[in-house]
């Protein structure tokens, strides 16, 4: 676009101004360098977890190497750093996120723990018993088994609205769903078993006209593109740094702070109170109030460097690039005789999910894998999504901003093999 | 490494498309379930005892080319055999694909089911080749119940 002249000289916005050059992407991830089976590395298992550029490894390492220390609680120079590289990270989140106000970000190990958090706290002080919790036949298992346990410990119900054969949600059975027994409405923001979208937009809208708070799992949605909680208005949000090239164990629950204000603590324990004594403890203030214990400190400061390293490169453009790649990948995968794609929605993000007649997702993985392809078989822990669309297991493909054309081009092949192993 | 072709054995791929005694056995003496709920796999196994011998055995379910084919094999394998070697034969194929065939004592007398050697070059793949055994013995001790791959 630019010759190298201009593009010097514009610098500071040189990033989200040229056009996308994979390879140079690519080279930011050390990971990718590698062979597998003798064969080039062709990652498409995204959606289970990303890989780290090597900013995020620096990071981590960095913060070992010069600034381990524990946070809040010393006066020395090495934890007036960390909690700084913490706190810091907190903000990170917070601008990524458009939060309000930074005591609405709290650090969790991921998805699993921010839902478990809003269904132990929230849920256990708001539900009774004859009350609904109404999720979607979407969800991951992670935002329908913490809502079981609370259902049936307070022998309320969980109410599911159903999918059509694209793999979409039912919006019209969506209003249906909502009644004044209805404490909280769960959506996935996009589907990790098939990609969709959910129209959250619309969820949160016809749920708050009935006065009832959402949360909305970002888990697949966050690395894919730019999320803004004030603009969806949602109730609770959460995500995993782990899949948006962050590392494992730390990942954020967002919260409206009217609500988690007004929610009791979830875990005891230090950093969490303001004093103790044996008759009363006082709770600390947001967001401390929700991190019991020593937090994870590197893996923070990690997912703050992955969220620098996303909106460096430019969120609209990694979404327009993922966006092409994504409809080359089902253009090509959609020709291949015997192939059924399970879930066609309209608005999908990252998954490509299929079968192929008469082969079992087992045996695919493990043919693909043998050519240096990694894609994930199995019921990608949606065991309902699987039942609806009568398969015990599919074969996942699920991008990331690193993958190429050529990687495509590499699947597409490896499925032919596949085909001929078993003919 | 193993080559893919030593894992997938023009065998294991003709029993898998053409599994053998892939059938129900009415009033069968005994029956199992098992399951792996790792990658949704089911498989029943009919058996039917005469005189502490098998006289006849099936199978039916879903599951990947290793363990359709791992079935198959097997149900040709422990017909005519006494309880007691099928028994053993499961701890020889166990063995077999769990370590090997240079591990595993007397591979020659697993006759086809060594075509299942290579399954130990592929953790991931044991319990697709076990399943069918383990539900097998399972049936033959009587148990109740549904077998799992995870306890
Ligand atoms: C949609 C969705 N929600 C929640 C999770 C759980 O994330 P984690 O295991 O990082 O807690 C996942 C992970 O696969 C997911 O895809």
């Amino acid at each position: 676009m630019n010759s190298m002249g201009t593009a010097v000289s514009q610098r500071g916005s040189a990033n989200s101004k040229t056009a996308w050059d994979v390879q140079t992407v690519r080279a930011a991830f050390p990971i990718l360098k590698q062979k597998v089976h003798n064969k080039p590395l062709v990652y498409l298992d995204n959606a289970a977890t990303t890989q780290k550029p090597a900013a995020v490894l620096d990071a981590i390492l960095g913060f070992y190497k010069h600034d381990c220390s524990n946070v809040h609680r010393g006066v020395h120079q090495l934890s007036e750093r960390a909690t700084d590289a913490y706190e810091g990270a907190r903000d990170t989140v917070r601008h990524f996120l458009n939060a309000k106000d930074i005591r609405e970000v709290i650090f969790v190990r991921g998805a699993t723990e921010a839902i478990n958090l809003v269904a132990q706290t929230f849920g256990r002080r708001m539900l009774g018993a004859g009350d609904e919790i109404v999720i979607t036949a979407l969800e991951h298992h992670s935002d329908i088994v913490p809502w079981q346990i609370l259902c049936e410990e307070k022998g309320a119900r969980l109410s599911v609205v159903p999918i059509d054969d694209r793999g979409e949600l039912r919006m019209d059975e969506f209003e249906k769903h909502l009644n004044p027994r209805v404490k909280l409405v769960c959506a996935a923001h996009v589907s990790n078993a098939l990609g969709t979208v959910n129209p959250v937009r619309e969820i949160v809208r016809l749920s708050h006209a009935e006065g009832i708070p959402v949360l909305l799992d970002g888990a697949q949605a966050a690395p894919h593109f730019r999320v803004d909680v004030q603009e969806l208005d949602c109730d609770f949000y959460a995500f995993s740094g782990h899949k948006i090239y962050g590392p494992t164990g730390i990942g954020v629950l967002y919260g409206k702070s009217a609500l988690l204000e007004a929610m009791p603590p979830y875990q005891g324990g230090g950093d969490m109170i303001r004093s103790v004594t044996f008759e009363k403890t006082l709770y600390n203030s947001l967001p401390y109030k929700f991190e019991a214990g020593t937090p994870h400190i590197a893996g923070a400061i990690g997912l703050g460097a992955a969220l620098d390293y996303v909106t460096g490169l430019g969120q609209e453009r990694t979404e327009s690039y993922e966006r092409g790649l994504l409809a080359y990948a089902t253009e090509a995968l959609s020709a291949i005789p015997d192939l059924r794609m399970i879930g066609t929605a309209r608005e999908k993000a990252g998954v490509l999910s299929f079968v192929l007649n008469g082969i079992h997702p087992h045996d695919v993985g493990t043919v693909l894998d043998y050519e240096g392809i990694a894609v994930r078989t199995g019921h990608h822990c949606a065991q309902p999504v699987m039942d609806r669309f009568g398969v015990p297991a599919t074969t996942r493909a699920s991008l990331g901003l690193y993958n190429s054309r050529e990687e495509i081009d590499a699947l597409v092949a490896g499925i032919h093999k596949v085909k001929e192993t078993f003919s | 490494m193993a080559g893919l072709s030593d894992l997938y054995q023009e065998m294991v791929v003709d029993h898998s498309k053409r599994p053998r005694n892939f059938r129900k056995i009415e009033d069968p003496v005994r029956t199992a379930s098992g399951y792996n709920p790792l990658c949704g796999d089911r498989v029943q196994v009919f058996v039917k005892l005469e005189n502490d011998r098998v006289a006849d055995v099936s199978f039916q379910g879903v599951g990947c080319a290793i363990s359709t084919a791992s079935a198959s094999i097997m149900t040709e394998a422990v017909r005519g055999k006494t309880v007691v070697e099928a028994r053993t034969l499961f701890e020889r194929f166990h063995e077999l694909v769990t370590c090997g065939e240079n591990a595993a004592r007397n591979g020659a007398s697993l006759g086809k089911l060594a075509v299942f050697s290579n399954v130990s070059h592929y953790p991931a793949r044991v319990k697709c080749a076990t399943l069918v055994w383990h539900t097998l013995r399972s049936a033959l001790e009587g148990d109740e119940g549904t077998v799992s791959t995870e306890q």
